[in-house]
């Protein structure tokens, strides 16, 4: 965004690359064509649509905020080690006689000290990255807290660092076990956005990557342990739900969901959730600022009220724009799939109340130039109305949803 | 600044109207209530037969619920009014602000004056001794570079430039509002207003009587298949066809016609290893007059047939009249005489027991039962316990009880049992008789015992021969004296046990013996009959070769006290004999759901226009800023630049800086030359 001078006007944006954002963009499409050449025969023309667009996608991504390169690139790279290292040791178990599911079990379990190479078992496996995930989350929300009561900027510089490890072990996690899906068996394999469990990895993920893009274009790490803090809680349900009811047991897909449409409506939908809740922990780091007292210790360390609540409105203004491009995609599949648009199923008539709600929130902002405390209460509400549209309907209602029971 | 004098408006009542309709307090209100109504939507099951809501709530709650329309919540007429109200208001206004954005959108506000630009949060003064005419043109090259276009306006003692960018986020504006009147207007066509009204007025009846098969419903429930939008449902077996779908509507249903003709040919469910269902298709072909030549489609979960503008969705599947082989074996026949039956779902067999007529309803037939089993440690395990049927068993006086029997035995506890569930009414969960499995799995062991308890020739001898076991420490003379009574007592448990189980023993202890020997006459009463049947159940395994010299093996023994629990409880089974599946020829039936959706583009291109119009406003931002340029004066040009912003000021007043430091660097100013 930037010229090579504070005089110089904007350059032609494609100037303005590096050679390594063109380095990363061709690995990228390198790797898209890869995957196309070896599983065309898999995959419809949506599915070839999908998977060219998230090329494209990452590119951009990659473009407009450069730390992420580095970290798309170890994920790549890390997964695709993780891949070749497990396949032919899970084949090697399966000619031995054992089944897909067991094999993975094997290798990956941490718990077991005799059979499992050891990348497997402590790291790579996706069970294991997943576990890294919620490890680093946890300390990075402590660290966060920590540099708020520390003049030194490292404590923060660590928090950051463990937050992008946090994200690259989880997108491992899930690429891996995406993967695994695969080996257990051909039927079984799926893109891992399919229940709740992977669906809070995700979660976790998108959150502390639109954390982490606010903390780069806004400077300040102040807000990093209030946002970890929704992350940690996720973190903390999704360990649970593993521990105590095996969810995180890869299991087939339904019919209703072998569609191309969840590769787009399920993710499309965790940035729109990712930032709703970073908007209300904004608001309640807002909150805390607007009732310090002057001068006092909150009033040092939090960052100033017109920031926050920008950033809460930028949060939500494009949350809002990602939930409504999800909603209208699941329109679309069930349409596909069930032969109507809009059924007044709980959960769709949930997300209608969400969507609205958010829009209330934005037409108060805009047009009514609404501004401060209130807002950053009906911030905080909005993520209440959230939760119970993705997790309250399934848990308490019936419908055509309930496929991310508990 | 808006320096135009307002016209005084004419109170009419048009424009009161129209001010209503399109305030934001309107909208906000129509919003809240439908948001309000549809959390309701969500909280009661919609759409459910009327019956269970009357269960569930009371008479009372019930009749509120239904005068309030909250069965059909997004269909009841103040629901649709209040999307009605919502599209009038969007519409109202749209109409009232597009022409305002669009005049915006080309609007340069060149008429800015010296002392308002001077008065703006974002502004810069400058005093350039330079040519002005070049400084003119250096300004407005540069603004161009950075994106701007460009009003020019010459005036007696300045020059003003006017410059603007991102005007297209004004439309964003429009785009987004008009999209929901789009989406409206679509689903409205979807909606099918003219069949809402004709349902209104009288000319279409609802039929309600849900059980009525199609050939006997009305002509004035069965729409004609020039209707242009609907969504039905049909279920077809395998081998048959089908030109209708049920539309479901209130609390019953509509036929409506199909243009042509459905043929299943065949239907196919694919299995997990675990049971669970993977996919499942079914192969139709269409037959239409006016096609050449049959079409042949499969279709599948998520793969519709679209044909003549009809989306023809796999939704769900049934059986399809499966024929059964059943066996009954008769509860209280000495002789166990069987009868071999064959029938189908969905028909009857009429039966006779003892001169008592009985009607076998044959309900349903499920090929694959996955239940969850008592799991080890924290996982849910599923099990497949093969196929079942359910029938009503309905007496001469019209009562029934439903039935679910099991075709397999199922293993629990190491021991096979076959399962057969009762229940009286809908509303309840099935109660499960389990009964011992002999070793070949099946029941006949059992229901020989049954019969066995029932001989009453035999029972006599074996009392006798228990009751003989059991004196034997006692003297002859005591024998003598006791014997006869015991006897008697014996058969009469037997008989009392063999037909009303636990029930009936106690009945008769708490009616014939003082209170306080109940509980000693209990345990010895069991005692006697448990011996007593124990015998019998020896004469049965001997009588299948079984041999018992050396004693019996625990899977026998456990038989045994498996089956004294399942008499203990038989009647309350309330049949008179146990149906046991034999074999079946499966016959399924496809679940398709077919829709005419007119409004479908309409709706797709209403959602695109949204979502293009929402980043539109969001990430295109209106920028103007203006440059008033005096005339040559000794102190040189006087500059004065301001700019605003639409939208978000904080973001502006950061650009802002940058864009008058680039631009004073263009103009050769440095530092220091008058930046205020």
């Amino acid at each position: 965004m930037s010229g090579t001078s504070d005089y110089e006007i904007n350059k032609p944006f494609l100037k303005t690359l590096s050679a390594y954002d063109w380095i990363f963009a061709a690995l990228v499409m390198a790797g898209s064509f890869y995957a196309w050449n070896g599983y065309a025969s898999f995959m419809d023309v949506y599915d070839v649509g999908i998977l060219f667009g998230t090329g494209i996608s990452m590119v951009a991504l990659g473009w407009y905020w450069k730390q992420s390169r580095t970290m798309m690139l170890s994920v790549a790279a890390i997964s695709i080690y993780a891949v070749t290292q497990y396949e032919p040791a899970v084949m090697a178990l399966k000619a031995e006689g054992m089944d897909g599911r067991q094999a993975i079990a094997a290798l990956s379990d941490w718990q077991n000290k005799e059979q499992g190479k050891f990348i497997f078992k402590y790291f790579l496996s996706s069970a294991t990255a997943v576990g890294w995930m919620c490890f680093l989350f946890g300390l990075a929300t402590v660290t966060y807290f920590f540099n708020l009561f520390v003049k030194s900027e490292f404590p923060g510089q660590v928090a950051t660092k463990m937050t992008w490890f946090a994200v690259a072990m989880g997108l491992v996690g899930l690429l891996v076990r995406w993967r695994e899906s695969y080996l257990i068996h051909f039927d079984v394999g799926h893109i891992p956005v399919s229940n709740l469990y992977e669906v809070f990895v995700l979660f976790s993920i998108i959150t502390a990557l639109i954390y982490l893009f606010y903390e780069m274009r806004y400077k300040t790490r102040a807000l990093g342990g209030f946002v970890l803090l929704v992350i940690s809680a996720a973190v903390a349900f999704l360990l649970w739900y593993k521990f105590d009811k095996n969810a995180d047991e890869i299991a087939p897909l339904v019919p209703a969901l072998k569609s191309y449409w969840m590769k787009i409506h399920v993710p499309a939908n965790f940035i729109g959730y990712g930032c709703f809740a970073l908007s209300a922990m904004v608001g309640v780091v807002f909150l805390l600022r607007n009732n310090a007292p002057e001068g006092g210790f909150a009033a040092r360390i939090l960052p100033p009220l017109d920031m926050l609540d920008d950033i809460m409105y930028k949060s939500i203004a494009l949350g809002f724009a990602w939930f409504t491009i999800a909603t209208v995609l699941g329109a679309l599949w069930a349409a596909e799939a069930w032969g109507g648009y809009w059924s007044w199923d709980p959960k769709e008539t949930w997300a209608l109340i969400v969507w609205l709600n958010y829009a209330a929130w934005l037409h108060m902002r805009l047009t009514k130039g609404w501004r401060g405390a209130p807002m950053a209460w009906w911030s905080i509400i909005g993520l209440f109305i959230t939760l119970f549209a993705f997790l309250g309907v399934n848990m308490f209602l019936s419908g055509l949803h309930s496929y991310g029971e508990l | 600044m808006n320096t135009q004098v307002k016209k005084t408006r004419q109170y009419s009542f048009a424009n009161i109207l129209v001010e209503f309709l399109g305030s934001m307090n309107l909208a906000i209100t129509v919003l809240v209530g439908i948001a309000f109504a549809s959390t309701i939507g969500t909280v009661l099951q919609q759409n459910q037969p009327y019956q269970d809501y009357l269960i569930k709530f009371g008479p009372f709650w019930h009749d509120i619920f239904i005068s309030m329309g909250l069965y059909d919540i997004y269909g009841v007429w103040w629901f649709v009014a209040l999307l009605f109200f919502l599209l009038l208001s969007t519409s109202v206004c749209v109409i009232r602000n597009a022409p305002r954005m669009l005049r915006d959108m080309r609007n340069f506000r060149a008429n800015a004056g010296r002392n308002s630009l001077r008065a703006f949060h974002n502004n810069a003064q400058w005093q350039i001794q330079s040519d002005r005419d070049g400084l003119i043109k250096n300004i407005t090259s540069h603004l161009q570079d950075e994106g701007y276009q460009i009003r020019s306006k010459d005036h007696e003692d300045h020059t003003m430039i006017a410059a603007m960018r991102g005007g297209v986020n004004r439309m964003g504006y429009i785009f987004t509002h008009l999209a929901i009147v789009v989406v409206c207007v679509g689903s409205v066509i979807m909606y099918n207003m003219p069949l809402k009204y004709a349902i209104f007025s009288g000319d279409v009846k609802i039929e309600t009587d849900n059980t009525l098969p199609a050939s006997k419903v009305s002509a004035q429930s069965i729409l004609k298949s020039d209707n242009p939008s609907y969504r039905g449902s049909v279920s077809i077996s395998e081998g048959q066809n089908a030109n209708i779908v049920f539309l479901n509507v209130e609390d019953g249903f509509l036929i409506q016609e199909l243009p042509f003709d459905i043929e299943l040919k065949d239907f196919r469910i694919e299995h997990y290893d675990s049971g669970q269902p993977k996919s499942f298709e079914s192969d139709l072909v269409i037959h239409d007059d006016e096609l050449d030549e049959p079409l042949a489609a499969t279709i599948s979960v998520n793969h519709p047939l679209i044909y003549k503008g009809n989306a023809i969705y796999q939704a769900s599947f049934n059986d399809g009249g499966s024929k059964l082989s059943l066996r009954a074996w008769p509860l209280n026949d000495p002789k166990l005489k069987t009868l071999d039956i064959e029938g189908s779902i969905f028909g009857n067999v009429d039966v006779k027991v003892d001169d008592t007529p009985y009607t076998i309803e044959l309900i349903d037939f499920r090929k694959f039962n996955i239940n969850p089993i008592e799991s080890e440690g924290a996982s849910k395990k599923f099990k497949n316990f093969g196929p079942n049927f359910t029938f009503k068993l309905r007496d001469s006086q019209g009562q029934a009880r439903e039935y679910e029997n099991y075709m397999s035995p199922i293993e629990q506890e190491g021991r096979l049992f076959m399962l057969s569930g009762v229940r009286s009414s809908v509303a309840e969960p099935f109660r499960y008789l389990y009964i011992p499995a002999d070793t070949q799995g099946s029941v006949k062991r059992f229901m020989d015992f049954i019969a066995a308890m029932q001989d009453k020739q035999n029972v006599h001898k074996v009392v006798s021969q228990t009751v003989e076991d059991m004196l034997a420490g006692l003297t002859s003379e005591k024998r003598l004296e006791i014997s006869g009574g015991m006897n008697n007592t014996t058969r009469n448990l037997v008989e009392l046990f063999a037909t009303g189980g636990m029930t009936a023993l106690n009945e008769h202890i708490q009616k014939n013996i003082p209170v306080d020997q109940q509980q000693k006459a209990t345990a010895t009463y069991f005692d006697i009959l448990r011996k007593t049947l124990g015998n019998l159940y020896l004469g049965i395994l001997e009588q299948e070769g079984i041999n018992i010299s050396e004693g019996v093996s625990k899977s026998d023994s456990d038989f045994f006290d498996d089956a004294l629990t399942v008499f203990g409880n038989i009647n309350a089974y309330g049949a008179p004999f146990y149906l046991e599946m034999k074999d079946f020829e499966h016959i399924q039936a496809s679940g398709l759901q077919i829709a005419r959706a007119p409004g479908k583009e309409i709706i797709v291109f209403g959602c695109v226009m949204l979502i293009i119009g929402i980043f539109i406003m969001f990430y295109i931002q209106q920028r103007r800023c203006w440059v008033w340029v005096g005339n040559k004066s000794e102190s040189g040009v006087e500059i004065i630049f301001a700019g605003s912003c639409n939208r978000n000021e904080r973001d502006f007043a950061q650009d802002f800086t940058k864009l008058k430091q680039r631009l004073a660097h263009r103009l050769g100013l440095g530092e220091d030359n008058g930046n205020h």
